[in-house]
């Protein structure tokens, strides 16, 4: 059995600078992965590498038996793998709708992501859907990020760091609703920087250190010593 | 009633100028890419056109039509093969390429079609004229002109806002690097954009050629009103674009009625002062 998305001894550039050193990871369907590690440790760049914003070698990484490390993210978003982008970035001059759909640009992979099942999942958004993304709050802000990835009817869904200024209360909200996504098979993969809050939520984890993993596990097995050794090194 | 023909004649001068800039505007709008050399593909839109109907013997709309077609094409090319290779964070690449492009098509047209001044033929439309008031009557082909610009700018409005092309536009234009994550190409986007700047521009040869005689030389004269337009309306804004092709072409109609010498001038200054008063223009954009 191959897992829906796997990654090989990936080595990440940016320029000269080697960000990630031989990384290997796994994503079953409808698993939740976190990632974690401190400030630099790699973990936006390893995001990064399997959207396609960073090109690889082609079999670095495969999804759902494709090679796709040297896809572009363009193309990478139509093979079925979405990024909910550190810090939102939505699309300031579109409307909530309009970035929705802009989600659903990639082709017509069909279900069960559209307009209606983001809406019936995120209500607010729907009677805000004429609105600036503007003036939303930042957790309806980031509704509309992770319902324009959704858009894309991804088979896995990259979250990078969602729950970063957000109030604790929202955060949970926007965790259950991960669940939910999670419930329709769909591989998820959180990047966190809030430890805690991203082992609550997931079935497994990997630490990054320098872009190497340090630990990886469930987080029922391996206990807070070793994990706060990984993370910081000592 | 003199005063009236002037501000009608203003007006209509408004939607040639409009209908110039709006090729301008729209790739200035996604790409953020000023493109030098577009009073010259102007030109040569018109030269194609000359050709279509005399040495082809098509149809006016026939020949618009097709050189339409040739203009996105040449557009959709000139940004994969040319463009596509300076746009970057630096703005001085694109700026010297399109200079460059600027001086190639004036030389290649000098080349082919000579110095002469030229004229796109309508036939007996070019003078037929409607009365609009007692007293006052407008020429046909100036009012169409500017009613084409109206349309061209609502068609593009339309394309804008209610089409997913528009929206791919208008996020790529926003952040190209996250409208890649949703699936859209950056780069065909783009090339899109300057084919459908280049076929805008088509419009605006024909409605100019028809007016006025051309010669090779005069594309960086009708570029710089098509700058004034865009800044005058606000960068971004394609009704923006519109009004500012409307006040520069009032500003030089009443200027002309003062001393004939002062037309160009009065253009000038209208749009010096709009600077003063709006730095960013009539109508900006939401965008910084």
């Amino acid at each position: 059995m191959t897992a829906l998305l796997s990654v090989s001894a990936l080595d990440a550039f940016y320029g000269d600078f080697q960000a990630l050193f031989g990384i290997d990871f796994e994503l079953e369907q409808g698993e939740a992965v976190a990632v974690i590690g401190a400030n630099g440790a790699g973990k936006s760049t390893f995001l990064k590498s399997l959207a396609g914003l960073v090109r690889n070698r082609p079999d670095a990484i495969r999804l759902a038996g494709r090679d796709i490390g040297d896809s572009g993210a363009a193309k990478v978003v139509r093979l079925g793998l979405a990024l909910v982008p550190e810090g939102r970035q939505l699309f300031r001059s579109l409307s909530v709708e309009e970035n929705l759909l802009v989600g659903a640009y990639g082709g017509d992979r069909r279900s069960p992501w559209d307009l209606q099942s983001v809406y019936r999942m995120f209500p607010v958004l729907q009677e805000r859907r004429r609105s600036s993304v503007t003036v939303l709050s930042g957790g309806q802000q980031q509704m509309v990020a992770i319902g324009r990835a959704l858009m894309s009817n991804p088979s896995v869904l990259l979250c990078d760091e969602i729950s970063l200024g957000l109030a604790p209360i929202i955060v949970e909200d926007i965790y259950r609703m991960l669940q939910q996504i999670r419930d329709n098979g769909t591989g998820i993969i959180v990047v966190e920087q809030d430890i805690a809050r991203a082992l609550r939520s997931t079935d497994r984890f990997y630490c990054l250190q320098e872009g190497r993993v340090t630990l990886a596990g469930t987080p029922a097995d391996v206990d807070q010593q070793a994990i706060r050794s990984a993370y910081f090194g000592m | 009633m003199s005063g009236l023909d002037t501000l009608i004649e203003g007006v209509l001068l408004g939607g040639v100028y409009a209908l110039f800039a709006l090729g301008l505007s729209l790739i200035f709008g996604i790409m953020r890419l000023v493109n030098l050399a577009h009073g010259d593909l102007i030109l040569l839109a018109a030269y194609l056109v000359l050709s279509a109907t005399t040495a082809l013997g098509v149809s006016l709309v026939a020949s618009t039509l097709l050189v339409v077609v040739v203009m996105f094409v040449l557009g959709f090319l000139l940004q994969r093969l040319v463009l596509e290779r300076v746009i970057g964070d630096d703005i001085l690449p694109p700026l010297l390429v399109t200079f460059g492009l600027s001086i190639v098509i004036q030389n290649g047209l000098l080349l082919t079609y000579g110095a002469d001044s030229r004229r796109i033929q309508a036939g007996a439309f070019e003078s037929m004229s409607i009365a609009i008031a007692p007293g006052v009557s407008v020429g046909l082909a100036p009012l169409l002109a500017l009613l084409t610009a109206i349309v061209a700018v609502a068609l593009m409005q339309l394309i804008f806002y209610q089409t997913s092309l528009g929206r791919a536009f208008r996020a790529t234009a926003d952040n190209p690097q996250i409208a890649q994550l949703m699936g859209i190409d950056e780069r065909s986007v783009y090339a899109i954009a300057v084919g459908l700047s280049l076929a805008v521009s088509v419009v605006a040869a024909i409605t100019f050629g028809i007016r006025a005689n051309f010669d090779p030389s005069i594309g960086p004269a009708r570029l710089l009103y098509a700058f004034e337009a865009v800044i005058i309306g606000g960068m971004g804004s394609l009704w923006g674009t519109l009004a500012g092709g409307i006040v520069l072409g009032l500003a030089q109609a009443i200027g002309a009625r003062i001393n004939p010498e002062w037309q160009i001038l009065a253009g000038h200054l209208a749009f010096l002062a709009v600077l003063m008063v709006r730095p960013r223009g009539l109508f900006p954009s939401g965008r910084p």
